[in-house]
């Protein structure tokens, strides 16, 4: 990846993971509140149901029937009993039947009816606050007619509801700092199970270019899949590339081989023959294979250019001896139409940090433009100096010029207007600013002094 | 000059023969590399035409081999690719240029004479006629010990009327072998070097005729 491109978007399974962890022990820890108070509340009521059940018991049985009516015992031990609890209310009653004999008005009576052995528990308001009742009744013969009596002892749970309050709470706090820990816990665990995923990421990403090598990296098991799928994925694409090379190598071979010879056979036809229409046509042909190999030429360029500046990689290399190789690759070419070229500045060393095949290609399509355009016996002028951080290779002709107006002539498939009697694709200029813009140089095309264009070349200097 | 042409398709090879041969070039045909051993261990050659792909193997290996072996007859590769990096490796395995297919054959032409001409001293290129000597690696002509200058239209144009003295070429004919098939020129653009060459071959025993609307011919005094 290279830098300042985005990160493709998708969820992240290491924060999924963490999520998971931390939303499952949040729940963890409010159960285990509601469980923990659930628990100390139950305990508590027990408890104080044991002490009221034991007090009305013994109130119950302190009901006598004498002459004059009833008799209570209160059992006083029982309430010290009770008062132990600590500082809770006492509320009783005692009722024949629907009436009240003594006690507090409107206690809540019991739903069932209590027994005579076991007490009934149950909780209810009274007064404002919330109390744990017991009941139990209690037969006696009263005015000659078994009578039923209800002993009902409340209390409040001022003290209880504390202490499962403080249990519960207790829990809590237990929860919360399980959770303090689990978090960075959870960040670390899952860093440990999505480290080896970053590290294979890595090592893919920091390959270079033209590694199409199959990734040996290890990795864990439940990687091995997608290590695979990868591997799988890299065989593919070397087949592909190599079919594809193959394949540019042998169409190239089996069009241009013929049409060599069709070329050379017209040529031929061309010497031999004296009728004037013949030799028009002919020339017509020799010029069109001469634009499709040209056109072929340009655009396997182009595309060369624009795959190398995506796998950008630069080496130190010297511009001067690149020119002069260029340079003199070119002159045959020169010399057919008796153009001269002049160099200056090429028997110095230039040293650039540049990619070699990406700029002779820049710097012969400048010269076969300048060629192009020049009248015969023409010069151009090959001038290498350094301007500031940059080397300056210009390239001047003295052919016809610009067109006027400002037609960017680096554009892709751009020609001036100038130019409709001499073939071109328009793709050569637009290679060159391809190439300087891939090395963080530019790429001018200015008028000459007199006549003539000149085509200047900036890279920086290493 | 002897040139010996490593080219598997038999239409090019001949047709590119036939065309040298045209310019007074003698030139063998092999078709696989083992022919082309054959005829280099058979007779010296000046120049070595060298496809790339042949049946037998590839043309870079074989020049790689030349190569090692300090056998230095100079090579111009044909490539049918024209990617840079065919380009780049064919020069770094020694050989003197490439040429792509298709290519115009004056450009050819010009190859091999610029080859050549690096290789001073493999060839003798003078030749002589009526009063003076031609030299086309050296691009002059002597006249009475007076060497003069050739500008490169001149020169293949002295060449085209040398490799049949005597014989009569028509204007349009001229045209298409001086010119680049690219640009567009007239008829009597031919005059202007016509007229050159007369003042650099004057005094030389040799007269360069015009036949009026039939063409020039290269005839001694």
């Amino acid at each position: 990846m290279r830098p300042g491109q985005a990160r493709p978007a998708g969820f992240s399974l290491r924060r999924r993971l963490v999520w998971q962890f931390v939303a499952l022990s949040l729940l963890l820890v409010v159960a285990l509140f509601f469980a923990v108070r659930f628990a100390a509340e139950r305990a508590s009521r027990a408890s104080q149901d044991a002490v009221l059940g034991a007090a009305v018991i013994s109130i119950g049985d302190g009901i006598r029937a004498v002459d004059e009516g009833l008799q209570l015992d209160l059992p006083y031990a029982t309430f010290s009993m009770l008062g132990a609890m600590g500082d809770e209310r006492i509320f009783y009653s005692l009722m024949i039947g629907e009436r009240l004999v003594t006690g507090y008005q409107a206690l809540p009576q019991p739903q069932q009816v209590p027994g005579d052995l076991s007490p009934v528990f149950y909780s209810d308001d009274y007064k404002g606050s919330r109390l744990r009742l017991a009941a139990i009744t209690r037969r006696v013969l009263l005015e000659n007619r078994m009578q039923e009596i209800t002993v009902v002892l409340g209390q409040t749970r001022y003290g209880q509801a504390a202490i499962a309050r403080d249990t519960a709470r207790g829990a809590l706090w237990i929860g919360v700092m399980f959770l303090a820990f689990a978090v960075p816990l959870a960040l670390w665990a899952t860093q440990v199970v999505v480290r080896p995923v970053d590290r294979l990421a890595e090592a893919v990403t920091r390959r270079g270019p033209h590694d199409l090598r199959p990734v040996r990296h290890p990795a864990p098991r439940e990687l091995l899949p997608l290590v695979g799928a990868l591997n799988g994925f890299i065989a593919r694409l070397r087949g592909a590339l190599k079919l594809a090379e193959t394949f540019i190598f042998e169409a190239a071979h089996r069009i241009r081989t013929p049409l060599s010879l069709v070329r050379t056979e017209a040529e031929m036809a061309l010497a031999e023959t004296t009728d004037e229409a013949v030799r028009v046509r002919l020339r017509r042909m020799v010029r069109a294979i001469g634009e499709s190999s040209r056109s072929a030429t340009q655009i396997l360029d182009h595309a060369m250019v624009l795959y190398r500046s995506d796998q950008f990689s630069a080496a130190n290399m010297d511009l001067a001896t690149l020119a002069r190789s260029v340079l003199r690759a070119v002159d045959p070419l020169a010399e057919l139409r008796d153009i001269q070229i002049e160099a200056d500045g090429l028997h110095h060393a230039c040293m650039i940090d540049g990619d070699e095949r990406m700029i002779e290609v820049a710097l012969r399509n400048m010269l076969d433009n300048a060629l192009k355009y020049s009248n015969a016996e023409g010069a151009i002028r090959v001038a290498l100096t350094r301007d500031g951080g940059m080397a300056r290779l210009s390239v001047t002709d003295q052919g016809r010029g610009l067109p006027a107006g400002d037609t960017d002539l680096t554009a892709q498939f751009q020609r001036g207007d100038n130019v409709g009697d001499i073939v071109g694709s328009g793709l050569g200029l637009t290679i060159v600013a391809e190439v300087a813009m891939a090395h963080g140089g530019r790429f001018q095309l200015l008028p000459g002094k007199e006549k003539g264009a000149c085509a200047v070349l900036y890279l920086p200097l290493s | 000059m002897r040139f010996l042409l490593v080219e598997d398709t038999d239409d090019l090879a001949a047709a590119v023969a036939s065309r040298l041969a045209m310019d007074g070039h003698g030139v063998d045909r092999a078709a696989t590399l083992k022919e082309a051993r054959e005829f280099l261990d058979s007779a010296p050659y000046d120049l070595i035409l060298l496809d790339i792909s042949l049946p037998d193997g590839d043309g870079r290996d074989f020049l790689a081999r030349e190569r090692a072996a300090r056998r230095d007859t100079p090579v111009i590769m044909m490539t049918a690719s024209a990617s840079v990096g065919d380009r780049v490796s064919t020069l770094d395995q020694g050989a003197d240029d490439y040429i792509t297919k298709p290519f115009e054959f004056a450009e050819l032409q010009a190859r091999c004479r610029a080859v050549l001409r690096r290789h001073q001293g493999v060839a003798d290129s003078r030749q002589h006629f009526a009063g003076f000597i031609f030299d086309a690696l050296a691009a002059n002509v002597t006249v009475n010990g007076e060497v003069r200058e050739l500008r490169a239209r001149e020169l293949r144009l002295l060449e085209i009327l040398l490799s049949r003295p005597g014989q009569t070429y028509s204007k349009p004919h001229l045209i298409d072998r001086l010119f680049s098939f690219d640009e567009e020129v007239s008829d009597n653009a031919i005059e202007v070097y016509v007229g050159r060459l007369r003042r650099k071959l004057d005094g030389s025993g040799a007269r360069l005729e015009t036949l009026r609307g039939v063409g020039y011919r290269l005839i001694p005094e």
